[in-house]
């Protein structure tokens, strides 16, 4: 027994969303998500779905799975999955498609696994209730499919618990179960989304061939374009609720048709892309809310090439592209733009001199201890966050500090702060040590001096407290000014700072959009005249459009106030945007350092290299060496002998007598301040060739 | 696993130390002993004569001392009355105070006599502790599987009429105290009077003259479906609200948890997804709750024990409290203390057993 619709003649596409149109409903009012959405999937094809946070991709994903939830209703349109209309299935025809004909990859694997369940239950399940087979041969099936999705001793992963894997495993575990009835159609809602780089890279390498293998198409959701670019042929763009543009990933990427694709791609940091000279240009305004959406055309108020009386006249419909790979795009003045116009002329910034050392650590050292019962007891471990990590920060420069999680980048950004105090090492800030001084123990100066801006701006702000109160909050603790006036009045100055409505200061946090709070906690940081700031990931939970416009606004500052940003990052696109000199950690340690142009240029260290190879640029003229790091980064708590990075990297053989296993590398300079960590010999070094290639145009 | 259990068995020891350590403070305040001489000697001595009984009877000297001797870390007291008759704590009435030990308290497993019933105490806890643990044996059997049921059945879909009545009707009964519901249950069901049994007598439908007996005292030789019904689901009732309703908000929060979406959209059916997929997350959490309610049903015995007349350990401990009998009251706080502790212990152990990702070291 099997549950396949066999009646289906393959040369008609495997999935066609027709004028698909999806309401919420709540008490208040009818919230429409997706408006008049179309799109068309052809078997063998990957299609990927682009927009920001709450454009409605991952609705049109659950649509096509009929799992709405209880508010959720599809009020018109088709969609057509092997010519039968899913819209109008009961539940047990879904059921039979679901899972057997249709399946889905999540943003979490780790929250999308049941905890109290062993993978291959979890696995064995599906063949189970689809095609009928006996345990013993699902497990077997589960078992052959652990192995497909390149796990390493698939015999103990199907009888472990999801939280015995690593957060790439569980991924692949999710992956493995999606293709266990071999569907034909899979949904990839943002599956790379919570992992790091280089597991990402690998993620990535095994959907693309496992595509080929099976022949299974693909609706992969991403907010990420470089990915989009590496996994699939079409693209659809998608602007608050509707397709603006779709076509041939290539056709959209280099001739695109729509001001929002193109005010998209000018806002990521592409390869050639400076915060001196080729500043990003950010999407003026905000993402409208979807009651809120303005007549005609969703992006009118956003857009350069908005014509009153044209474009928000009427609802604008999606237009065929002629002679275009099924190009369309949603926009009425697509055939008078000038789409190879270079954008409104950039504003050139000058260069922050770079000033007298304000920070300087030398050797420090950062380790924890851990005990591994769950009621405490047992034996106690130390977890080396921080081993040896020397550098200096000057005055007005922007240092990245770069590395996967659990490299030891907030542990080193806590001990600078002082929420945890150096086991060894020094810590010298303007002249004074901190390295063993608590944060409650410093003096209010030291503190107001040492800032830090969050990576969750969600998180980070009180939510019972206005914006202005916050920021009054931070001034008092600071010993700034002499009265309520005079904070007062330094706090509008703040959100002038941070070019926020002084009507903000009455504002309560839920009513801030995201880029908005971060906004708040710039301002938040730089209260008390901040001189060195770090900043954790600042932009990474912020939208592609909103993420320019914050980093500009950190430049701003930095160029004003002098300020040194330490900048923590795992996004090497944007670290080499806006950074003057790069760090490389990994497992505690710095394995490179330099200037920005000489992390991004050979010599690499092998780690570097990888990193850099794994990062997706969505250029279609940068051609990429692909290096898939094999395995997981090992745990903290028990690192390799030898060096950190030997049991993934792909120089070792290059190294003789095992020195890798043995011995930790020393840092050595390569030229220039270019300090490397590695045994590799000097001419191997030399022989390295660049990781991107960016192709004349 | 075992340091944790020893270290657990550890913490017993010394709260039961403590707690026992304040009820014997309690208990043998000055005014507490001069009841307690009244009721065993007569009610109309004089306080000279009270005075001497105290300090006769063991009761003098220092608290420490005496709660010494209680432990049986102290040697017991010895004194010869003014007729060259030597009593003490540890010689019994009539034998030989020559062969009698030094030391009799509770490390000698000796746990005095209770001056109300009479007798030992350990005859009179054993015996209340045997009848109060049929009682709650047959509370928990028909508490828990009652009450996980209702509550996974109105947890696995939110807002359903299902689940509103059945929240509903956990309210009311956790909203109503034994001491309501067992005065309602015995007016509606077991009385010759009022309520359904007159009727169904009348129809000829039960052969007695109540549905139910009104007074479990019976029961205590020879446990009936007519005599016991009625304790027991006078106990149970107000815990099946109470679980139900915990496990219903363990139940609905599983029922959101993303893997549940996973598990719905690969196709596995309702009832399966709520079997296989829900079932175990969901009972993680009441599972600790099961585990509390049996301290606290020690809590609703007393109660329901009374009311039904029933002479278990709640009954037990009413009495030893009205009477002021010291080494009753004493046995009863270690039993108690001793509860408490071991289904904690249980709790937690069993709870690495549902949840695979919680390891005892």
């Amino acid at each position: 027994m099997s549950d396949k619709i066999t009646d289906w003649d393959p040369s008609t596409p495997i999935l066609q969303i027709e004028n698909l149109s999806i309401s919420f409903f709540t008490r208040m009012r009818e919230i429409p998500a997706v408006m008049d959405f179309s799109c068309t999937v052809r078997a063998g094809e990957a299609m990927g779905l682009v927009g920001e946070s709450g454009c409605g991709k991952s609705t049109v994903a659950l649509a096509v799975m009929r799992d709405l939830g209880k508010n959720g209703r599809i009020t018109g349109g088709r969609i057509l999955f092997k010519s039968r209309d899913l819209t109008t299935m009961s539940d047990e025809e879904l059921r039979h498609i679901r899972g057997s004909e249709i399946a889905m990859i999540y943003q979490e694997p780790m929250a999308s696994l049941n905890p109290a369940m062993k993978i291959g239950a979890q696995l064995a399940e599906v063949p189970m209730i689809h095609e009928g087979m006996a345990k013993a041969d699902a497990w077997a099936l589960a078992r052959q499919i652990v192995a497909d999705v390149r796990l390493p001793d698939p015999d103990r992963i199907i009888n472990s618990y999801p939280h015995q894997l690593s957060g790439g495993q569980q991924q692949r575990i999710v992956i493995a179960m999606a293709l266990m009835s071999k569907p034909a159609l899979l949904i990839l809602d943002e599956p790379t989304t919570a992992l790091d780089v280089t597991v990402e890279a690998g993620i990535v390498d095994l959907v693309k061939d496992l595509g080929e293998k099976y022949g299974t198409s693909m609706l992969f959701i991403s907010h990420n374009l470089g990915l989009v670019m590496d996994v699939c042929d079409r693209i659809c763009v998608m602007y608050s609720g509707e397709a603006v543009e779709t076509g041939n990933v290539t056709e959209v990427f280099d001739e695109m048709r729509h001001p929002y694709t193109q005010a998209l791609f000018r806002s990521i940091p592409l390869p050639g892309a400076d915060k001196n000279s080729r500043p990003l240009i950010s999407i003026p305004g905000n993402f409208p809310l979807p009651h809120e959406r303005p007549p005609g055309c969703n992006f009118g108020p956003r857009c350069d090439y908005f014509e009153k009386g044209r474009c928000d006249a009427a609802d604008v419909a999606m237009d065929e592209v002629p002679g275009g790979d099924r190009h369309g795009t949603r926009c009425l003045k697509w055939r008078e733009i000038d789409w190879t116009a270079p954008p409104a002329a950039r504003v050139a910034k000058e260069k922050t001199p770079i000033g007298k050392v304000v920070l300087k650590m030398d050797d420090l050292k950062k380790y924890y201890s851990v005990s591994s019962g769950a009621f405490g007891g047992g034996n106690k471990k130390v977890v080396k966050a921080n081993e040896t990590l020397s550098f200096e920060a000057h005055e007005g420069e922007t240092l990245a500090i770069v590395g996967e999680s659990g490299c030891g980048k907030s542990t080193f950004a806590k001990v600078l702060m002082g929420l945890e105090t150096a086991t060894s090492g020094s810590i010298m800030l303007f002249d004074e040590n901190v390295q063993s001084t608590p944060i409650q123990k410093r003096n209010t100066d030291t503190v107001s001096r040492v800032q830090m801006v969050f990576q969750n701006p969600f998180d980070t702000l009180n939510p019972s407290m206005n914006v202005g109160r916050q920021i009054i909050r931070a001034l008092e603790i600071f010993k700034y000014g002499n009265s309520d006036q005079e904070r007062h009045n330094r706090m509008l100055e703040l959100l002038d700072l941070v070019k926020l409505p002084r009507a903000f200061a009455d504002r309560m946090p839920r009513q801030l959009s995201g880029g908005q709070k971060q906004r708040v906690g710039i301002a938040r940081a730089f209260a008390g005249g901040a001189k060195v700031v770090v900043a954790d990931e600042p932009v990474s939970a912020l939208d592609v459009s909103v993420q320019a416009a914050v980093t500009d606004l950190l430049m701003d500052i930095q160029r004003e106030n002098k300020t040194t940003l330490l900048f923590i990052s795992h996004d090497l696109s944007i670290v080499r945007y806006l950074s003057d000199r790069v760090l490389v950690m990994y497992l505690g340690h710095v394995v490179e350092t330099g200037t920005t142009d000489q992390v991004f240029a050979p010599p690499y260290h092998p780690y570097t290299e990888a990193l850099l190879s794994a990062v997706p640029i969505a250029d279609t003229h940068v051609t990429r060496q692909r290096i898939v790091l094999e395995g997981d980064i090992p745990s903290a708590l028990n690192p390799p002998p030898g060096c950190p990075f030997q049991t993934r990297c792909r120089w070792k053989s290059q190294v003789p007598d095992g020195l890798c296993d043995r011995e930790m590398p020393p840092m050595r300079d390569v030229g220039g301040g270019h300090q490397i960590k590695c045994h590799l010999s000097a001419e191997i070094l030399a022989r390295m060739e660049p990781v991107i290639k960016v192709a004349a145009e | 696993m075992f340091p944790f259990v020893l270290r657990r068995l550890g913490l017993m020891l010394l709260t039961a130390f403590v707690l026992t350590f304040a009820v014997f403070c309690l208990t043998n305040l000055q005014p507490n002993l001069e009841k307690l001489a009244r009721s065993e000697g007569s009610v109309r001595m004089s306080d000279d004569a009270i005075a001497s009984w105290i300090v006769n009877n063991g009761h003098g000297g220092s608290m420490l001392n005496r709660y010494g001797e209680w432990l049986g870390v102290v040697p017991g007291w010895v004194r010869t009355d003014d007729k060259g008759v030597t009593r003490g704590r540890c010689i019994a009435d009539g034998s030989d105070p020559a062969q009698a030990a030094t030391y009799c308290g509770i490390l000698q497993g000796n746990w005095g006599f209770s001056t109300f019933a009479k007798v030992p105490v350990t005859t009179v806890l054993g015996r209340s502790l045997g009848h109060t643990g049929w009682l709650m044996l047959a509370v928990m059997l028909v508490m828990v599987p009652t009450s996980l049921f209702l509550g996974v059945l109105s947890g696995m879909r939110e807002g359903s009429r299902t689940d509103r009545v059945l929240s509903t009707l956990a309210i009311v009964t956790t909203a109503t105290p034994e001491y309501v519901s067992g005065v309602i249950f015995v007016a509606l069901l077991a009385s010759a009077t009022v309520g359904v049994s007159p009727h169904l007598n009348e129809w000829g439908w039960i052969s007695d003259k109540t549905l139910f007996q009104g007074t479990a005292t019976s029961a205590m030789d020879d446990i009936t479906w007519r005599n016991f019904t009625l304790p027991v689901m006078t106990i149970a009732l107000y815990g099946i609200g109470y679980i139900a309703r915990m496990t219903r908000a363990s139940m609905t929060e599983v029922m959101t948890q993303q893997y549940i979406r996973t598990a719905r959209l690969k196709g596995v059916s309702f009832r399966q997804v709520v079997m296989k997929h829900a079932l175990r997350n969901a009972l993680i959490a009441p599972f600790t709750v099961i585990m509390l309610q049996f301290p606290w049903l020690l809590n609703g015995v007393v109660i329901v024990e009374t009311l039904f007349n029933y002479k278990g350990f709640g009954w037990t401990l009413v009495q030893a409290a009205g009477n002021n009998d010291i080494n009753l009251l004493l046995a009863c706080s270690v039993v108690a203390v001793f509860v408490v502790l071991v289904t904690q212990l249980i709790s937690d152990v069993g709870y690495v057993f549902l949840n695979p990702r919680i390891r005892l070291a």
